[in-house]
């Protein structure tokens, strides 16, 4: 569909190595992950899935008053947030479940959201660096690289202490590159040269618009224009995605400035559980993507390595396990009080807010053994 | 001793100076603030002064300004972003209104956005399209932002301190006509605090209050009804967000009636605010209907009229002379 020439890959659809000199520079980031990694790669697809459909299911039962489906888009999320270190910073869009369980951000907080119990409501402190979704679309763009301008403010750009040198992965779609916001990101990061990773997940569809309206030339090709250099890797391919995002994460760190990475992947199911891809797209076109699932071929890999059954067996029972604790936790969440509505508009006390919750303690005291 | 004589323009400079001094996280960013000090100079000097990394010129794109001085506040900087003019503020509105203003909420607390948007606003300078608006109610309508404008020489050098030193994000209106007439200023003491409205001239038959360049109008208003017998007691507003509502209705519980003056275009204005909120509040001292005298409900005039657009000392009077006959 959209792949082109310079699409980057190490593995193909059917699980097997691609060997080519585009992607040499690359082996080394791959030939230093060790078993174990490649199991965490694979048992964090695998679990992400299983409560990413338990997340819609619950949503169609009426739990959650939305859900933001990542099915298919599985490989790209994985590699690239592993790719990341611990002190690096990471701005999502709204989709990046997997990224913010590795991470260590509880998917419970997604789910809170979505039912409707909070905007967000987590501390990037506490979550491995990684930031509040943004549901305007393309906003954090601009958000990371005002940070990533920060880090490089604060010197911690290019000393070659990779203790210090820190860099900024942000994720959007390929509608939100027809935003001005995430072109103004293009330009500032390129004018002062920050330490920053664009990740693009191109999964083809902007709700029910295809990519094609939104360029008539590949993604990958427009930040060049900015002079960000950029790659476009097959992102269903878990371990491009990690060496794309390790290697390009590395440039960043040592001073070479913004770097851009666009991720071919398919939404497989809808934009959102309020969405019904069935009146925009044929089954033709799903079909070709299935035929190139991102978990599937990595398993069919790791077989191929010698994998046990029991590996596989195990991180089923793992994963069906994690859905279910969300579901029983999910069932569990209560509304927050009413009061927190005024809590924390303002960071100090401010009349309005103070006037205004007492007015609506008051209302609320009213019916108090009334009616 | 510690008095001097200076432009607003100046005390501007001088209280971003004296921010930054006192911490190095404050940055300045804008267009055209470095070498050239801004379009109305009131970063001159200091891109010489802090270096290149402390005042940044930035690209020109508004969204960008102040969606980057999110992130560089969300790493512990205190970005003090400058928008040229008022009429090009539009571009930044999303990122201020969906993003700077609701940050803090969506992290619960965990987050403070210390940013302050600087814009140069209203008219009296004659000049083209775009360049002479009073935008402040778009801000004012929105949950988490923090508004000021000083009307003042003195309350431009503290409140622009003051403003840095505020952990929530603070929009602050500087009245362009009033950049180049000259005030005291007391370098020692503020006076004030950020939020307060003050009654800056006492009087006992009608009540005016305005903010930023109408402050003057209203003070040269007062003046002029004295010399016929009508003593005004004039409030500078101060704050437009939140609104410090105690002087007001101090004041007009003791006059008995109220003229809000303002450049802005009436509908939905801070006046319609004040004038909504003065009645619910002080509804049995009003002798007369909380009158508003602004700009007209078009878009802002071509320069050559827009002394029949905004308000002036006779309108203000004759708004006065409206209150008094009821």
């Amino acid at each position: 569909m959209s792949y082109t020439p310079e699409t980057l890959q190490l593995l193909a659809p059917d699980g097997t190595r691609v060997v080519s000199e585009a992607t040499e520079a690359y082996l080394p980031y791959v030939d230093a992950l060790t078993e174990q990694q490649l199991r965490e790669f694979y048992r964090t697809m695998r679990v992400i899935r299983r409560f990413d459909i338990e997340a819609g299911n619950l949503q169609r039962q009426g739990q959650l008053a939305l859900w933001i489906p990542s099915l298919g888009q599985e490989a790209a999320q994985v590699g690239s947030g592993f790719a990341a270190k611990a002190h690096d910073h990471i701005f999502p869009a709204y989709r990046e479940h997997a990224v913010g369980h590795i991470r260590g951000l509880d998917v419970v907080q997604i789910i809170k959201m979505l039912r409707g119990l909070t905007h967000g409501g987590w501390n990037p402190a506490e979550t491995g660096n990684f930031h509040l979704y943004t549901l305007v679309i393309g906003s954090q763009t601009l958000h990371a690289t005002g940070y990533a301008m920060g880090i490089k403010f604060d010197g911690m750009v290019g000393t070659g202490d990779p203790e210090k040198d820190t860099a900024v992965l942000v994720y959007f779609g390929d509608g939100a590159t027809s935003q001005g916001d995430v072109n103004e990101a293009f330009i500032f990061a390129q004018s002062y040269q920050t330490p920053q990773v664009f990740f693009l997940q191109n999964n083809h569809w902007a709700i029910s618009v295809p990519v094609r309206v939104q360029s008539r030339t590949p993604l990958f090709h427009r930040p060049r224009g900015f002079g960000i250099p950029s790659v476009q890797i097959d992102g269903n391919d878990v371990l491009m995605s990690y060496a794309a995002t390790a290697a390009s994460l590395d440039a960043a760190r040592a001073g070479e400035g913004p770097q851009f990475i666009e991720a071919l992947t398919y939404r497989m199911g809808a934009h959102t559980t309020s969405d019904d891809p069935t009146k925009y797209r044929d089954d033709d076109e799903l079909r070709y993507w299935q035929e190139r699932d991102p978990i599937s071929r990595f398993e069919t890999y790791l077989r191929g390595l010698g994998e046990s059954e029991a590996f596989f067996t195990e991180v089923n029972d793992e994963a069906e396990q994690f859905a279910s604790e969300a579901r029983a936790r999910t069932l569990a969440l209560e509304p927050p009080a009413a009061e927190s509505m005024f809590a924390h508009v303002y960071s100090q006390p401010h009349p309005v807010m103070d006037a205004q919750r007492q007015a609506f303690a008051d209302y609320e005291a009213s019916f108090e053994g009334g009616a | 001793m510690a008095t001097e004589t200076l432009t607003m323009a100046k005390a501007l400079t001088l209280g971003l100076a004296a921010a930054m001094e006192a911490d190095d996280k404050v940055v300045l960013m804008g267009e055209d603030i470095g070498p050239l000090g801004g379009v109305f100079r009131v970063t001159e000097g200091l891109q010489k002064q802090f270096g290149a990394h402390r005042v940044l010129d930035t690209p020109l794109a508004e969204s960008g300004i102040v969606g980057t001085a999110i992130g560089l506040a969300m790493r512990g900087y205190r970005p003090v972003v400058e928008i040229q003019f008022d009429g090009f503020i539009f571009p930044a509105f999303d990122q201020i209104t969906t993003q700077l203003a609701k940050l803090t909420a969506r992290h619960e607390g965990a987050l403070q956005l210390p940013v302050v948007i600087r814009v140069p606003y209203g008219g009296h300078i004659g000049a083209v399209e775009h360049h002479q608006e009073s935008p402040e109610a778009y801000f004012a309508h929105t949950a988490g932002l923090r508004l000021v404008s000083p009307a003042t020489p003195h309350d431009a050098y503290w409140m622009i301190q003051q403003a840095i030193e505020s952990t929530d994000p603070v929009m602050f209106f500087e009245p362009k006509s009033r950049y180049w007439p000259k005030g005291e200023v007391d370098l020692a003491s503020p006076g004030a605090e950020l939020h307060a409205s003050r009654i800056v001239r006492a009087g006992t038959d009608v009540t005016v209050v305005g903010h930023g360049a109408m402050v003057s109008m209203l003070l040269d208003a007062a003046e002029l009804a004295a010399e016929e017998g009508t003593s005004i007691e004039v409030v500078d507003l101060r704050s437009l967000s939140p609104i410090d509502y105690a002087p007001l209705l101090d004041s007009v519980r003791r006059t008995g009636r109220l003229v809000v003056a303002q450049e802005a275009p009436g509908s939905v204005s801070i006046g319609s605010e004040i004038a909504a909120t003065v009645t619910e509040k002080a509804f049995y001292s009003l002798e007369a209907p909380v009158l508003r005298v602004s700009g007209y409900d078009t878009p802002f005039p071509p320069a050559k009229l827009e002394g029949a657009y905004l308000p002036d000392v006779d309108r203000i009077l004759h708004a006065v002379d409206r209150a008094l006959a009821y």
